[in-house]
């Protein structure tokens, strides 16, 4: 036994991993089950990580380190892909010169989450190598070797995660440690600037590095094959290859480390050595479409099998060729907003009101659960705004009055202010109605910081505060109205009401602190570690 | 496939299932077992039924344990039996706070340890082995208090 094996979660390892790359700089978005990533990586020995005000920022942001010469490691969740996506696209056709590593962390079966999008997806559209590990051991190693094949084809590399990788605490046994390069500008316009006639050949040679990494991930990459049956052969990636050794102990399995882009001479080479194959992923039927349009004979897939976690007993439904329904879980006991939480003071002045509710994603979405079930839509990161401003302008007039936005601090800086802005340049015919609930942190995903509350992601004063009020004010607001959803209810009736019944442009801030992070503030002041 | 042992810990957000399991996985992994625990937390933080799975033995593959295969299942309140009761194995061990006499818990809190103790009689660690674990997971002014507790739980708190 080695004295330095640790017991570590995925997203424990993922953060060592960087720091033993010799990564400069962390930056990200939190977003369950990705956040204790940058949040464990910035309690490392000299690692530096920030939060950014949203994906897409913290991606630009990684971008510019790692032209800078040196390496980065990019955070996010599933969804902050779709925010990233802009750049993601079009840096997989500059590359890099540092090494950098974008994590994204799915979330099969939503146990935190809007939609279960398999980012598997965004590799093949935007063109870009993908990694994904089982475990925490695995978490390590990939990460530094997404540094290692980012530096070698100049090329951004995703590591997608998963919420039993990132959240599950195995062992690891950690290797050896690399310095942090100088950061270094060398200009290259050509490579840098996708204007169309760079871009042209910047996209031609994309796709040579990835017929190269092909080859590579054919003969080196970190596909291992257990066990050495020749009836059964079972081609499984990530947390579902555990599940597939454990269902099917005789099976030969062909664990895929590197799913973009496949090793697929390797992957026809494995289907020809066993008399039956299939394959046994979680998600889209990704590896399955690919093999069977390379012409891999295998099984075909069963459609049940793209929704939700797997886990051992279905792997070997699956493997049974068992497509019979399946038992539906028990049900436990929903979420709900804690005891005490100010939103609740404000969903039920709302739902008095009677207000046509276009929500958002943080604790409050819980609204939309008894008892309040004060919640009429919720889609994406900030839509709240931009989906109230449709409904209100083409409803009648009763109707459009009672549509309220209601969004979260955290969520307006990542990307409600664009739809402050859509508000003042098309405004609505009889105005709008935007509830603020300011409680001062990132609630939902563990009390994380942003740019409102003028902290670090270690909670330290950055000596600026983004404000919620002069940044509306400055937009061209009407009215900004400021109160505590708590202690004020008649005040905070008279506001809405008021504003439901003007034709201004109204938000309102309904701003108390988030009970847990004044607790955990406390703690932080006494000294004492927070995560 | 060697000898794996699984033990579920079940109860709500906030009463603590993860540091429980943090503390059993400490025991197993200082002896050195293969560990994995799998969890799911987040959005069902906020009051809502949390899970976690801790598997030990030489060698372990899957994190999440199956239905029918728990050989311990730990709950926090005994609403929680009803929902994950299907886990446990024929003649595997149930777990729940009506096991010992938890009124005399001096903070509440401390019932997730409470019920380290209780299931530690059926275990074969050393009460030294789990005290080393308890002393690894707390700070410095938690520490009596959940030593208490986890010797209630075990029935076995000196007078």
């Amino acid at each position: 036994m080695s004295s330095e094996r640790k017991l570590m979660s995925g997203n424990e390892a993922v953060a060592l991993g960087a720091k033993h790359a010799g990564c400069a700089l962390g930056v990200g978005y939190p977003g369950t089950p990705s956040t204790e990533i940058l949040e464990n990586y910035s309690k490392l020995e000299d690692c530096k990580a920030q939060w950014s005000p949203n994906e897409k920022v913290a991606l630009e942001v990684g971008i510019g380190v790692a032209f800078a010469g040196t390496r980065t490691l990019v955070t996010m969740k599933h969804v902050g892909v779709n925010v990233a996506a802009d750049p993601l696209f079009t840096v997989a056709y500059t590359g890099v010169t540092g090494g950098m590593v974008l994590a994204v962390a799915d979330d099969p079966g939503m146990a935190s989450s809007q939609n279960e999008q398999d980012s598997r997806n965004y590799a093949r559209a935007a063109g870009v190598p993908m990694l994904e590990p089982a475990d925490s051991q695995e978490a390590y190693e990939m990460t530094k070797l997404a540094f290692e094949i980012s530096e070698r084809w100049n090329q951004p590399v995703i590591l997608r995660l998963c919420t039993r990788v990132c959240h599950s605490k195995t062992i690891v046994v950690p290797s050896d440690s690399k310095d942090v390069p100088p950061a270094n500008y060398v200009r290259d316009i050509k490579e840098r600037v996708m204007i169309p006639a760079y871009a042209r050949p910047a996209h031609k040679k994309l796709r040579a590095k990835l017929a190269d990494m092909e080859n590579w991930n054919c003969t080196e990459g970190p596909n291992p094959i257990i066990g050495n049956g020749s009836r059964l052969g079972i081609i499984a990636n990530g947390v579902a290859a555990l599940h597939a050794q454990e269902a099917a102990p005789d099976a030969k399995v062909l664990k895929l480390g590197m799913v973009y882009p496949l090793p697929m001479k390797a992957i026809l080479e494995f289907i020809d050595s066993v008399d039956d194959c299939l394959i046994v992923e979680e998600g889209d039927p990704f590896i399955q479409t690919e093999v069977q349009a390379a012409g891999g004979k295998v099984r075909p897939r069963m459609e049940r099998y793209r929704y939700g976690e797997l886990n051992v007993p279905r792997v070997k439904r699956i493997v049974d060729g068992d497509d019979s329904e399946e038992a539906a879980p028990p049900r436990g006991k929903p979420p709900q907003l804690c005891d005490g939480c100010p939103h609740r003071a404000s969903f039920q002045l709302l739902k008095n009101i009677g207000c046509t509710i276009t929500g958002d994603i943080g604790c409050y979405t819980l609204s939309v659960l008894p008892p309040f079930e004060t919640m009429d839509t919720c889609i994406c990161m900030g839509g709240s705004i931009g989906i109230g401003l449709g409904m209100r302008h083409v409803l009648p007039e009763d109707q459009a009055r009672k549509v309220v936005s209601v969004i979260g601090d955290g969520t307006f800086m990542h990307s409600g202010l664009t739809g402050v802005a859509e508000m003042v340049y098309n405004r609505p015919k009889y105005g709008h109605v935007i509830v603020i609930l300011d409680n001062g942190t990132t609630a939902m995903t563990g009390l994380q910081e942003h740019p409102g509350t003028g902290k670090s992601l270690t909670h330290i004063p950055t000596g600026k505060t983004v404000s919620l009020e002069t940044t509306c004010e400055a937009m061209g607001v009407d009215n900004v109205v400021i109160l505590d959803p708590s202690r004020e209810t008649e005040a905070f009736e008279q506001a809405v009401k008021d504003a439901m019944a003007s034709d201004d442009l109204t938000v309102i801030i309904a701003r108390r602190p988030c009970i847990l992070a004044v607790v955990r503030d406390a703690k932080f002041e006494r000294g004492e570690t927070v995560r | 496939m060697s000898e794996v042992t699984n033990v579920k810990f079940a109860g709500l957000g906030g009463q603590g299932i993860l540091t429980c399991t943090d503390i059993l996985g400490r025991v197993v992994f200082d002896l050195g077992n293969d560990v994995k625990k799998a969890e799911v937390h987040g959005m069902s933080q906020r009051g809502g039924s949390i899970t976690s799975d801790l598997r030990f033995g030489e060698k372990v593959l899957s994190p999440m344990i199956s239905a029918g295969q728990a050989d311990y299942l730990i709950v926090l309140g005994e609403d929680q039996i009803e929902p994950n009761q299907h886990f446990l194995k024929d003649g595997g061990i149930l777990v729940k706070p009506s096991d010992f006499d938890a009124g005399k818990l001096t903070n509440k809190r401390t019932l997730n340890v409470a019920l380290l103790g209780a299931l530690s009689k059926h275990m074969d660690f050393s009460v030294e082995q789990w005290m080393g674990a308890i002393r690894g997971q707390f700070p410095e002014r938690l520490l009596e208090v959940n030593e208490k507790a986890f010797m209630t739980g075990r029935g076995e708190l000196a007078e």
